[in-house]
């Protein structure tokens, strides 16, 4: 099965991320609350490199039980990366796009063969 | 601090380099052979701010100069010329490019450090020739003198003429006219309708002053005459009451640039300037594309039933819109239905120029019009260039002038 090295599991810090390439195309893996995702780093808007934008939670609004607004405040569970180009987000945790769940990245497998990381491209 | 990015395109903030963050642009353009033909790009940006320093040396008040050069020191503070708008273009740090451009580095001497930043993002997405246009000063219609319209658009303007179109035959612009004083006006385009890289003239449309006032037909004359398009270009304007009713940028920026230009056009078109100035070619610039069909069936249906309110016209407000000229930027593309029916109705084929916007937050590549289903070749080759070049009279020889990355 093709699989691509990403890097030893060593010294990709939590938090943090690998772009690495596999026949033409860029893949974004990404080291989040202890587990490893990897999408396909080309935007669904204009094809951008969304997996090297910058990483932010989700913007939640507020409401009270009679439903008037209180404010606004970041997600504590969801985090989103963020294509640089125009500002699309995804779900680190699914490459679902925040702004339209109907939309995802192309996702790959990650998997650890003793000290190193691979993705499965095949 | 380093950058995300790919093994070959990782840089620290110190490196950051817009032919890098474009890598993906400058991918599609080999893969769709832009360098089989010429593509313009009718609306782009600069920060002339950032070149404030060379322009104050064309403002020719002294008061003015001294209040605007005291206004630019680092420990200015509340002391500036140039009015602003609050808003949040960067989407609160998530287009990093907006934090980062004064990171990048151009060659000392070369260039205009203006010129050679466009020049880069134009190769990177393979855009031969671009219309430039300022960015803070889309804002200056509503500064509350006057006289600093005047005076720092002239300013601006004799700099742009003779430090950057002067000497870069790729970059050309349509000036900036101080439509509040309608005689500085006609003045500017006395001064600078022949001035090299010059195809045209801007009407920033954030302002308050309508379009069919009297005083303003001797400039629609003399443009007629030159074979010079106006062009009208969308903004925001927070502070404006109707505006101030929205609570986030994005509804702001969503409806505020496109409130102005349906406020012109409607005055444009009502008033008759289309029958007053058959052969003035009129452009509308940054407002998207999806309000035009909205506006032709608006007024259409009215204007049947008002008629004697509008008694200049011989056809029907669409049919005058028809004549016009868009820009594509910002594209609406989430329904490809709406679309195709939206390019019928303008008679996209002639009437549609391809604009990016670039450096903004919502600008679009050539592969927004390229990649659309129902174009034919000869369409997206029209929108991304041909019509531009018929339009503004543009020279370009055979030879692709992008060098693509």
């Amino acid at each position: 099965m093709p699989e691509v090295f990403v890097e030893k599991v060593a010294d990709f810090a939590e938090g943090d991320r690998r772009i690495v390439f596999h026949d033409g195309s860029e893949i974004g893996v990404f080291h989040w609350q202890g587990e490893f995702y990897a999408y396909e780093n080309s935007c669904l808007h204009q094809g951008g490199p969304c997996c090297e934008g910058v990483i932010m939670h989700k913007v939640e609004d507020v409401l009270a039980p009679d439903k008037t607004w209180l404010g606004q405040r970041f997600s504590a569970d969801e985090a989103h990366f963020v294509c640089p180009w125009h500002g699309y987000e995804y779900d680190i945790k699914t490459g679902e796009c925040a702004g339209n769940r109907n939309l995802r990245l192309k996702s790959y497998q990650v998997v650890r063969r003793g000290a190193d990381l691979y993705v499965i491209t095949g | 601090m380093d950058l995300q990015g790919n093994q070959f395109q990782r840089m620290s903030v110190e490196e950051f380099d817009t032919t890098k963050l474009l890598a993906h642009a400058s991918k599609q353009a080999r893969e769709r052979g832009y360098e089989k033909f010429p593509i313009v790009d009718v609306d782009s940006h600069h920060y002339e701010n950032e070149s404030m320093a060379e322009i104050l040396d064309y403002l020719d008040d002294p008061v003015l100069r001294q209040l605007a050069l005291a206004g630019s020191r680092p420990n200015a503070k509340n002391a500036r010329i140039l009015n602003t708008m609050v808003g949040y273009q960067d989407m609160g740090g998530r287009i990093p490019r907006y934090g980062l451009r004064n990171y990048e580095k151009t060659p000392p001497g070369k260039h205009q450090r203006d010129t050679a930043l466009t020049k880069r993002w134009m190769d990177a997405v393979g855009v031969d020739i671009a219309v430039l246009f300022p960015t803070p000063m889309l804002a200056l219609g509503v500064h509350p003198q006057v006289e600093v319209e005047i005076a720092l658009s002239r300013a601006y303007n004799r700099w742009l003429c003779e430090r950057v179109l002067a000497h870069e035959p790729r970059l050309v612009s349509m000036l900036y006219l101080p439509f509040n004083d309608p005689d500085a006006t006609y003045q500017f385009v006395k001064e600078f309708g022949e001035k090299k890289g010059v195809v045209g003239f801007l009407i920033t449309s954030t302002r308050y002053r309508p379009v069919h006032a009297n005083q303003y037909m001797k400039t629609y004359a003399l443009l007629e005459e030159m074979g010079k398009p106006i062009a009208f270009h969308g903004s925001y304007h927070w502070h404006d009451q109707g505006q101030g009713m929205l609570n986030r940028f994005i509804s702001v920026h969503a409806l505020g640039f496109v409130w102005y230009n349906m406020c012109h056009l409607a005055n444009w078109i009502i008033n008759g300037l289309p029958e007053r100035f058959p052969k003035l070619k009129v452009m509308w610039l940054e407002s998207g594309l999806a309000w035009v069909p909205f506006m032709m069936q608006r007024f259409d249906n009215e204007y049947m039933m008002r008629t004697s309110e509008a008694p200049a016209l011989k056809r029907l407000p669409s049919d005058y819109m028809r004549d016009m000229y868009f820009a594509s930027q910002p594209m609406e593309i989430t329904d490809h239905g709406l679309l195709r029916e939206t390019f019928r109705v303008i008679n996209a084929e002639t009437q549609l120029l391809y604009s990016s916007d670039y450096p903004h937050w919502d600008f679009d590549l050539p592969s927004t019009i390229y990649d659309l289903p129902f174009l034919s070749e000869t369409a997206k080759r029209n929108i991304l260039g041909g019509n531009a070049i018929r339009l503004f009279n543009l020279k370009v020889g055979v030879e692709k002038l992008a060098q693509i990355a």
